[in-house]
């Protein structure tokens, strides 16, 4: 049993599972970028206290499962989502959608996961793939951010989907409803209220570890962290904001570039200057994170380490958070026409 | 980043797939390309397993010294904290703490020591001994 379906590879598992859905039903205009940025995908977060994996809980991103969400929602697009208790139940649906011809996302955790790298199998639970057929005792996986498709055995699927722990995915599957026309007009209004609500969350969220008041927040704790965690514990806590910031799926500079190639196909269909020159700044941005990351393994690898090393990682963010800023702030006051 | 600044190093994810990422021309126009890895990022991954490694030995080391029982060393073996071991087993995380204590694991009944092995995926007889099999 196996549906019609194309893998198309993305930097990001919920950006690639979106495109390949939409594209299921015909929807073909919608590229990783436009998914992202109609998704207002773009994000930062510190949450104080918390700890991820005996490190700092960071993110670049939205919350998991919204950029979907948001983008059909943005483009009118009717989903269907469900949740499970029984293991038997949530394969059966599944089951019924394949043979209906339907591939469906899950959401997955990546520990089980038997194609990643062991390196890569954290208890990570909100990772996406899509599911498009199955073949003997072998489901088809199609997993956006791989060059090709792979198969997880029933037993596999059903492990990974059933991971338990924080953003337990409780056998998650979710998927477009019906086929759909989306018009240029359609794309254009989903684009200007994504961009919007991104510039919202980033500026105006009023909590001082979110957007870019989030990033100066954690320009300041890296530069206490040699002081207050010693050496060794400030390093992971670098290794780990670098691995945010570059590991699978963000496209480089912590989805920075994605959101800029954003800009760039906005103004394809909104020929506003505002959007060029916020994209140069997003790139500007990414190379900034880029050069902090470099810094930061400077000193996670030991080659240094001084106070003034931590100070130069703290003031890039400082930097970064300025051209955020800048660019979400004449983002947000654009005057569409 | 700039097309030609796309860093082509060997990362762990390279035994997969190469990954996609945006970079610009020198136009400033942005598309996607296919990088084998970053030496920054690998490092960073490596700094993390360096220190998961630490943990599991500390771990196994207060087993053997009878200072915790086996479940801390199967917690550090498979990544975990209390919650997830409490999400996998079903036991409340404070009913956990009690069995990190060497005592109250001698005494635990096959029954709640097989929930644990489950967790942990390894038998009882491996929860038991520390052994691991590599999966």
């Amino acid at each position: 049993m196996k549906t019609d379906f194309k893998h198309i590879q993305a930097a990001h598992c919920e950006n690639g599972v979106t495109i390949n859905l939409l594209q299921s039903i015909g929807v073909n205009k919608i590229t990783e970028p436009l998914a992202f940025g109609i998704g207002s995908g773009l994000f930062y977060i510190y949450i104080p206290l918390l700890k991820i994996n005996n490190g700092p809980a960071i993110a670049f991103r939205t919350q998991p499962g919204l950029i979907f969400k948001r983008t059909c929602k943005a483009l009118d697009i009717p989903v269907v989502r469900k949740k499970f208790t029984s293991k038997p139940e949530a394969e059966k649906f599944l089951q019924q959608c394949l043979d209906t011809g339907q591939p469906v996302g899950c959401q997955v955790g990546v520990y089980y996961l038997t194609y990643f790298p062991k390196e890569y199998r954290f208890h990570f639970n909100a990772h996406n793939l899509i599911v498009y057929g199955s073949e003997g005792d072998n489901y088809l996986i199609s997993d956006p951010v791989m060059e090709n498709t792979t198969t997880l055995s029933r037993y596999e699927l059903e492990r990974v989907r059933f991971a338990k722990g924080a953003l337990a995915p409780r056998g998650q599957i979710y998927y477009p409803k019906e086929e759909k026309i989306i018009t240029d007009d359609v794309i254009r209004k989903a684009i200007k209220s994504g961009i919007k609500k991104n510039a919202h969350e980033m500026l105006n969220i009023p909590m001082f570890f979110i957007g870019v008041k989030g990033i100066r927040y954690t320009a300041k704790k890296i530069k206490n962290w040699r002081d207050k965690l010693g050496p060794k514990t400030a390093g992971l806590y670098l290794a780990q904001l670098v691995r945010m910031q570059e590991e699978i799926g963000t496209g480089g500079g912590g989805f920075r570039y994605i959101y800029g190639a954003f800009l760039q196909e906005a103004h394809a269909y909104l020929p506003n200057d505002i959007l060029l020159e916020s994209s140069k700044l997003m790139t500007q941005a990414g190379d900034l994170w880029r050069s902090a990351a470099v810094q930061a393994a400077g000193i996670y690898k030991g080659r240094i380490g001084s106070q003034a090393d931590f100070d130069v990682m703290g003031d890039y963010l400082l930097e970064i958070a300025e051209i955020e800023k800048k660019a979400f702030e004449s983002l947000a006051k654009i005057k569409w026409q | 980043m700039k097309k030609e600044e796309i860093p082509q190093d060997n990362g762990a994810l390279n035994k997969l797939t190469k990954e996609v990422v945006y970079a610009v021309d020198k136009d400033g126009n942005y598309s996607t390309d296919l990088s084998s890895g970053w030496e920054i990022k690998t490092t960073a991954l490596d700094v993390a397993w360096d220190d998961i490694a630490q943990r599991i030995a500390a771990a196994k080391q207060k087993v053997l010294n009878k200072e915790a029982s086996p479940i801390l060393f199967f917690m550090e073996y498979r990544l975990m904290d209390i919650a997830i071991v409490a999400a996998y087993s079903g036991f409340w995380k404070l009913t956990i703490k009690q069995h990190l204590k060497p005592a109250v694991f001698e005494k635990l009944s096959t029954e709640k020591l097989q929930r644990y092995a489950e967790t942990f995926n390894v038998t009882v007889e491996d929860l038991k001994n520390m052994t691991v099999h590599e999966d």
